[in-house]
């Protein structure tokens, strides 16, 4: 092979893993990022029940039930209030009445099935995503750090 | 007392202002005399690194002896320790915190710089001065924003009289090794950096400079695969959640580094023995630093939340942000300007050993690419337009996966081919007895998952084929197969160590396969509530719970409960489960209880406690779990057994050995 053909075999390759990497990632992009929304969001404009998100708020006091291997508690950024069936273990930092994100899909009977559910590290800090969502809402109860 | 703890304290700042005295010099005087040629002043860069190691020892001494003795009058101390804390999370609890954790980046820092000056004796005084002037460099940056943004030697006055307590999540063995590891990792590239820059400023680079930066690159991947393993094993057992990798950004931060730094370890190789791939080579060197660095600005600046993330300081992450930017861009530009200075060397054919390492590399870059993409996207996307969104598993699966498994089905070719003009047939006719295995995993296992699944079985074929493909190279070279035994043991022992590690790492890398496959295919979860005696069935065995109680440790109260692994009615083990109250910072922890069986593991955790119900449990039966950290285990024997081949501890340039040929 001449020095042009094996330069020439090398940006083939190259451009062709580049291409297809490329590809991937934009297709995952478009099919596996999660978007965050608080409550109220979710109630005005529902979306497709096939759609994976983020739900963000304040775990509702006295609402947190198990059931075998199902928790049920409510999220809520103090206007409007989310169902969230969860079928694992809250993590150590769950509360009741402190932030909490839970990552699943809203059914079409308005309950929102998570299979992952996060609290903070560290209790000093609320998610900043919950917060955003609660200040937005004008329920933010005072600087959390 | 108090007297004599402030002056130690105070002594600790002190040294801090001298090492970057130092710095500023060995930054400065070793280049101009680099350039002017003279032997004085490119000498100076030994006693600077020397000197800043120690002054930076000394304030790490000193904050040390802060921590266990308690010293409340440093609001470091006071944030982060406690007295009752036991003595060893007194000791780690040293970098169990921002500024702590950046004193000792800086300690490992200056401990390469001072590891160069020493070894460096036979390295031409022009680029060991520039070495180390490029050290200085980093250093400087470094010594000025543990002074200026994150000095661990602020005091409080009155001091006092009891601390905040460390975070209980970091109150573990893991906190002891996980960050040093990791910063020797990380810290380590900088040499590999400093060669890079140092060979641009000199406009001249050859295989004695591979043979250098080798290595230190290899060392420090070394050191990072560990930290990373480590880091992922602490995960394991002490959040509870039993994943091995979230692919959260903390954890993309640390694997940005060793991606590219596997694949500067590869090309390195092509330089040192083919002279070729040479502006790659300073090109991915820049690049790892680079991606260290901002694994530092990702963890240290609190642009994430996160358990790594101490404090969420504006001006820190600023800070850091021009640190990045000085280094990334600054050395970039360098390179836009010099590269062309660098000759090319070593032409190749496109299947070839080098042709292998390419694809490797590139292969390698793009799955950087993708982790780089998935981390910053959503930081990216939030700056410009406030939307908010998250990337998980999904994404790294679906971008990740595909070209690591492309890069592991070339891995065992790679070593077979000879240099300059390869022959795959020939190679492809060497690994018959791995894909021979490799065709039985794949049938047994799709004839055990009842041909439910493609990729799971796929996996398994591929971990076989990775496993036994690795030693290849060494049954080819060893003539294992063609000669009596006697002799090809003689052979075998006689290879050089650096096959040896090839062999192990590439090893090590079909093992994690085989674990990351088997535990996420096959695992098994039942989460119940439960009372004593009451029990539940998980993959083929009861899980009985015993008793529960409370026990008190030394700054923390344990909800414990004891359970009995029963398999047919045969008591096998009895594990202990706990959730842990630390009452200073009133939070909990979960301790899970693991039940080994050969390489497999029952993970026990619990849930919440209630006095109606009792208490939830959650058991996950995780077939081959460890393999996933024998594998990197096994990589860093690699990469240590490469370490101790002799070519590599000679200095000096000498011919290669004569490599294997394609037989006719």
């Amino acid at each position: 092979m001449t020095r042009k053909g094996r330069r020439l075999a090398l940006i083939a390759v190259a451009g062709t893993v580049l291409a297809a990497s490329a590809g991937l990632v934009l297709s995952a992009l478009n099919d596996t990022i999660v978007f965050f929304s608080a409550p109220t969001e979710l109630v005005q404009t529902p979306p497709s029940p096939d759609r994976r998100l983020r739900l963000g708020g304040l775990v509702e006091t006295g609402s947190v039930s198990r059931n075998g291997s199902n928790v049920r508690f409510e999220v809520s950024d103090g206007a409007h209030k989310i169902p969230v069936t969860f079928a694992g273990l809250l993590p150590d930092l769950f509360r009741e009445g402190q932030g909490v994100v839970a990552e699943g899909r809203l059914g079409a009977d308005g309950v929102f099935t998570a299979d992952i559910v996060l609290a903070k590290h560290d209790e000093t800090y609320m998610p900043k995503e919950v917060a955003d969502a609660l200040k937005q809402q004008g329920t933010w109860k005072g600087d959390t750090k | 007392m108090e007297g004599r703890y402030e002056v130690i304290a105070e002594a600790g700042h002190y040294a801090l202002v001298l090492a970057l005295a130092l710095a500023l010099i060995q930054s400065t005087v070793p280049l101009w005399g680099a350039r002017r040629g003279d032997a004085v002043l490119m000498g100076v860069a030994d006693g600077t690194a020397f000197g800043q190691f120690i002054f930076v020892a000394l304030a790490f001494a000193a904050l040390t002896f802060a921590y266990v003795t308690s010293d409340f009058s440093l609001l470091n101390v006071v944030e982060n320790s406690h007295s009752a804390k036991p003595m060893i999370y007194k000791v780690s609890g040293v970098w169990g915190n921002h500024e702590g954790s950046m004193l000792l980046w800086v300690l490992i820092l200056v401990l390469f710089g001072g590891a160069v000056a020493l070894f460096g004796s036979n390295l031409p005084a022009r680029l060991r001065a520039n070495v180390l002037a490029v050290q200085g460099w980093v250093s400087t940056a470094f010594l000025l924003y543990l002074l200026a943004a994150s000095n661990p030697f602020t005091r409080v006055d009155p001091a006092p009289l009891e601390g905040r307590d460390l975070n209980p999540l970091l109150q573990d063995i893991g906190l002891a090794i996980h960050p040093p590891m990791l910063y020797l990792g990380y810290v380590g590239f900088s040499i590999a950096f400093a060669f890079a820059i140092a060979a641009l400023i000199e406009g001249r680079i050859d295989a004695a400079w591979a043979r250098w930066v080798r290595p230190w690159t290899l060392a420090a991947w070394l050191f990072l695969t560990l930290g990373i393993a480590m880091g992922s094993y602490w995960a394991y057992y002490e959040l509870g959640w039993g994943g091995f990798w979230f692919w959260d950004p903390v954890e993309n931060a640390s694997l940005m580094p060793w991606i590219a730094g596997t694949a500067l370890l590869h090309s390195a190789v092509v330089m040192e023995k083919r002279a070729a791939l040479k502006v790659w080579t300073v090109l991915l060197a820049i690049l790892a630093f680079s991606l260290s660095l901002l694994g530092t600005f990702l963890v240290r600046s609190g642009v994430l939340t996160s358990v790594h993330s101490f404090a969420v300081d504006p001006t820190r992450g600023l800070f850091i942000l021009i640190i990045l930017a000085v280094f990334v861009g600054g050395s970039l530009a360098l390179f836009g300007l010099r590269s062309g200075t660098l000759r090319q060397g070593g032409l190749f054919a496109p299947v070839s050993r080098e042709g292998a390492l390419v694809l490797n590399n590139l292969l390698l870059t793009t799955a950087t690419a993708t982790v780089f993409v998935g981390t910053l996207y959503p930081l990216a996307l939030e700056a410009v337009t406030g939307g908010k969104i998250s990337v998980g598993a999904p994404y790294f699966n679906a971008t990740f996966g595909p070209l690591a498994l492309a890069l592991l089905i070339a891995v065992p070719f790679g070593p077979l081919l000879s240099w300059k003009r390869g022959n795959l047939f020939w190679a492809a006719q060497r690994l018959w007895i791995a894909a021979g295995f490799a065709l039985i995993a794949w049938a047994v296992t799709l004839y055990i998952e009842g041909f439910t699944s493609i990729l799971a079985p796929f996996c398994v074929a591929l971990s076989a084929f990775v496993i036994i493909g690795a030693f290849a190279e060494i049954v080819e070279r060893a003539r294992l197969l063609r000669v009596p035994p006697g002799e090809g043991l003689k052979r075998l022992t006689g290879l050089p160590r650096s096959t040896w590690g090839a062999a192990f790492a590439h090893c090590g890398l079909g093992i994690m396969l085989l674990g990351v496959t088997a535990a996420t295919s096959w695992n098994v979860e039942r989460i119940d509530m439960m009372r004593p005696g009451e029990s539940f069935e998980v993959a083929g065995m009861d899980l009985v719970l015993l008793e529960t109680g409370m026990r008190d440790g030394p700054n923390y109260q344990d909800f414990v409960a004891r359970f009995a692994v029963r398999e047919g009615g045969v008591e096998k083990a009895v594990t202990e489960s706990s959730k842990r109250v630390f009452a200073v910072r009133e939070m909990t922890t979960t301790e899970a209880g693991l039940v080994t069986f050969g390489v497999s593991q029952l993970y026990v955790s619990l849930g919440e406690i209630s006095n109606e119900e009792g208490v939830a449990v959650r058991a996950e039966w995780k077939p081959l779990v460890l393999l996933i950290w024998i594998g990197p285990l096994l990589m860093s024997l690699g990469g240590a057994l490469s370490l101790a081949d002799r070519r590599l501890r000679v200095g000096a340039p000498r011919p290669a050995r004569p490599r294997l040929q394609p037989a006719e």
